[in-house]
């Protein structure tokens, strides 16, 4: 018997290590991000223009273009992700077209970012001639994120207690109805932590903007949805490695800002999941 | 005058044959109990006559059913709703306020008159006996509410929409005595001016409140008659098996 | 008139419902349309196969096999570093870990999955990289391991979330039919609660593989980008998706070597939804 429980504490204490592993680096990534690049912030990081080739001055341009191509991303995908998701919830039987449409979803979420790229680069750029523009940019993040949109909606649609629906429905609502007053409303937060989720990682993303829409070097701000537009991802990865001679807080700097942007929208979604699931009351 | 008029009804769930062959008619005014073991049918029944059992997807069903005489499958599903209401059997209060619960079915059928609609729910919350325990906390949410107190608000709710029918499916099974008598004595009170079904696991209940009773059995109905005649000499065996405990 | 607004609006809901369809067909349309006009200048057999990646030489040499041999090498570097301690760490999170830490650590790996890979790149750059030259003495630290090692970074948030849902799915009544046999918690998690979450894991530790393979910027940024097939983990090599994101730039707009590029975006997409599909087989198969 002591065989067993010393087997026990051994295998217990390996996957403690396991766990110590993932984690601690982790954390060493976020504190080294933190600490190198902390110095870089100031106002004038923030605000300025890149200046000298991206060594100096600041990163206002990615920042403001990560913003609009985040926009246009979820103003393409939260309707119609939303939408989806409601079909898949309240109206689709368990049928041959409806195994087929989550397949595609499935897939979808699998698409590698780069392919994205290309399509969007062979699709918005090239056929419909949008050229590499915010429009480019944020339809292909757009598509990108659609089954995050979908899949997180519609399991907070799911959660909802088919109860509800029932005495709506015997009160003499229609369906469309039920969704509207008493589904929707009660899956919100859900919804709500979903596009989050969907906005971080659209900010994130390098490869779908490579070619749809990122531009290396623009001092102005760009002035409408068929121009080009710098991006904090992008822009991090040009001054890491294709531009000589940065100084190492600008890089850091740069990392540390697109990491807190996106690492505040997951944590808001994440916060939002657990008070929801907490305050619910059914 | 009859509202349900049932002609060799036969209902399934996918394989499940859950309603054979059944006869049966529901007369206007009056409250008709419906009792039996576990997987007789009474609620399958019973949510035959609001289109409930719609929402299932493997549901068929076959034969006659009627509401005022029309063929059940083909008046408008919200019409009839609005018409045939249903009391569940655990208390099921919207995520609403007392008053949003009790309005949310006129204002679905488009009623947007503020005044009308308080006018509204005070009559309902007072035919429900519930209005004088909650007058001064409309706003509040429903589920604040002891679990007799928001059955009454399902039935007031129900009220509100101005059916002719209601249903109630084992209203009191999750309530302590005196919230059920309350419940029952809202019940006596309404038949007056509304036709009741009621499907309750009690059957003491159905001796109480039902001037007819019908007992089914495995998806058929048993035996129907009036509510003394069942309690003190039944026709069928099963029937008195049942009353008296014998099985179920 | 609200009846038909409804129906109007039902109608929407459906052309939605079949949007997923409707993009998956889209994509690999305008990826086929691009890429298979590359089979004009060389066989499919040439392309899969061949040896040599000098897209820009004249005639172009189109062969991706050192791409996937790069791909391949990257991905069971992460592989082999991911899945042990990715599902390791799961069955800490669903079993060991108490209750406060448990929550804390599944949003600390939820934190991790959500760092962008550029990020992971940069900080690989300008960590791992040298490490692995001053370690192993080579003359550059941009390699296949150092491409395994930022990459098992990233496939194991996805390993531990989803193989950590499998365990917790697993019923309690198995659990407790071993404690009641004398069973010890850890022999309870190998003998019973593992072989039961097998599918899942199996699924868990895919979806991350797939994550591996498809991802570009980190491999782009730290594995050196030598199209030349490895001879060991410690050189540089080429994924398929770096050679994509870093040749897109130059190749002209209907060239041998745009289509080439596209033509490697369908081998990529026919991969990712192998992997995909198979994996969520995998997620609902019931025991």
């Amino acid at each position: 018997m002591r065989n067993t429980q010393r087997s026990q504490k051994i295998a217990f204490f390996l996957l403690f290590l396991a766990t110590l592993l993932i984690v601690l680096p982790v954390g060493l990534i976020v504190v080294i991000i933190i600490q190198k690049g902390l110095p870089a912030i100031n106002w004038q990081f923030l605000s300025d223009i890149p200046r000298q080739g991206m060594r100096t001055g600041g990163i206002f341009p990615a920042i403001i273009g990560t913003l609009y191509l985040v926009l246009g991303a979820i103003i393409f995908a939260l309707p119609i992700g939303l939408f989806a998701a409601i079909y898949l919830s309240e109206y689709a039987k368990d049928n041959m077209l409806n195994r087929i449409i989550k397949l595609a979803i499935v897939n979808l979420s699998g698409v590698p970012s780069v392919v994205y790229g290309l399509f969007g680069l062979a699709l918005f750029v090239v056929f419909l001639k949008f050229g590499a523009s915010i429009l480019s940019g944020s339809l292909t993040l757009g598509i990108m994120i659609l089954p995050i949109i979908i899949t997180t909606s519609r399991e907070a649609l799911e959660s909802v207690p088919q109860s509800f629906r029932e005495v709506s429905l015997s009160l003499g609502a229609s369906k469309w109805q039920t969704i509207r007053h008493i589904v929707l409303p009660n899956a919100i937060p859900g919804i709500l932590t979903g596009t989050i989720l969907g906005l971080g990682r659209a900010a994130g993303e390098t490869a779908p903007i490579l070619f749809t829409v990122a531009a290396f070097y623009l001092p102005c701000l760009p002035k409408s949805i068929f121009d080009q537009a710098m991006a904090l991802p992008y822009h991090l990865y040009v001054i890491s490695t294709q531009v000589p001679n940065v100084d190492e807080k600008v890089r850091y700097g740069t990392a540390l800002v697109l990491l807190t942007l996106v690492l505040f929208m997951n944590l808001v979604a994440i916060i939002i999941r657990y008070n929801f699931r907490k305050k619910k009351k059914w | 005058m009859v509202k349900f008029n049932a002609k060799n009804l036969n209902i399934w769930f996918g394989q499940i044959h859950a309603l054979k062959g059944v006869n049966i008619e529901v007369e206007a005014n009056e409250i008709l109990s419906v009792i039996g073991p576990s997987n007789s049918g009474k609620t399958s029944f019973l949510r035959m006559l609001n289109r409930l059992n719609d929402l299932y997807p493997g549901f068929k069903m076959n034969g006659i059913l009627e509401f005022d005489n029309e063929d059940i499958r083909k008046i408008d599903v919200e019409v009839l709703r609005k018409k045939v209401g249903m009391v569940f059997a655990l208390p099921l209060p919207l995520p609403l306020s007392i008053s949003e619960n009790v309005a949310y079915g006129i204002r679905m059928h488009g009623i947007k008159n503020r005044s009308e609609i308080s006018e509204i729910v005070e009559r309902s919350l007072k035919q429900a006996y519930l209005w004088d325990e909650v007058r001064d906390r409309l706003s509040v949410s429903a589920f604040k509410l002891s679990g007799g107190q928001q059955q009454r608000l399902c039935i007031a709710r129900t009220l509100a929409v101005e059916p002719d029918v209601i249903l109630f499916d084992e209203p009191c099974s999750g309530l302590d005595p005196i919230s059920t008598a309350k419940v029952e004595e809202a019940m006596l009170k309404l038949k007056k001016d509304y036709t009741i079904v009621l499907v309750t696991n009690n059957v003491k209940q159905a001796a109480r409140v039902g001037d007819r009773t019908a007992f089914f059995l495995s998806g058929e109905l048993v035996e129907l008659d009036r509510t003394e005649k069942i309690f003190t000499a039944p026709s069928d065996q099963r029937t008195d098996g049942y009353i008296r405990g014998k099985f179920g | 008139m609200r009846k038909f607004k409804e129906f109007i609006i039902e109608k929407l809901i459906l052309i939605c419902g079949l949007a997923s369809i409707f993009f998956v067909v889209l994509i690999f349309l305008f990826l086929a349309k691009e890429g298979l006009s590359v089979f004009k200048s060389v066989t499919p057999f040439n392309f899969l196969f061949g040896k040599s990646w000098y897209p820009i030489s004249e005639p172009p040499q189109l062969g991706i096999l050192p791409l996937i041999f790069g791909s391949l090498l990257v991905t069971l570097g992460a592989a082999i570093i991911s899945i042990p301690i990715g599902v390791a760490c799961a069955v800490y999170i669903a079993e060991i870990a108490p209750l406060k830490i448990k929550e804390i650590l599944k949003a600390g790996i939820e934190l991790l999955a959500a760092i962008p890979s550029v990020v992971l790149g940069f900080i690989g750059m300008v960590t791992l990289v040298p490490w692995v030259k001053s370690t192993f003495h080579l003359p550059t630290g941009l390699t296949a391991l150092s491409g395994s090692i930022i990459l098992a970074f990233m496939a194991m948030p996805t390993i531990v979330s989803i193989a950590e849902d499998a365990l917790y799915s697993v019923p309690k009544s198995y659990k407790e039919g071993a404690f009641a046999l004398g069973a010890t918690h850890w022999q309870t998690i190998y003998r019973v609660l593992l072989p039961a979450a097998s599918s899942g894991i199996v699924a868990a530790v895919m979806l991350g593989i797939g994550r591996v393979i498809g991802e570009t910027m980190a491999v782009m940024m730290i594995t050196g980008n030598a199209a030349v097939i490895p001879q060991s983990i410690l050189v540089p090599v080429r994924t398929l998706t770096a050679t994509i994101a870093a040749e897109m730039g130059e190749a002209v707009v209907g060239s041998e070597h745009y289509f080439a590029l596209f033509a490697i975006g369908i081998v990529l997409f026919i991969m990712s939804f192998i992997i995909n599909v198979t994996a969520d087989l995998f997620l609902h198969k019931r025991r």
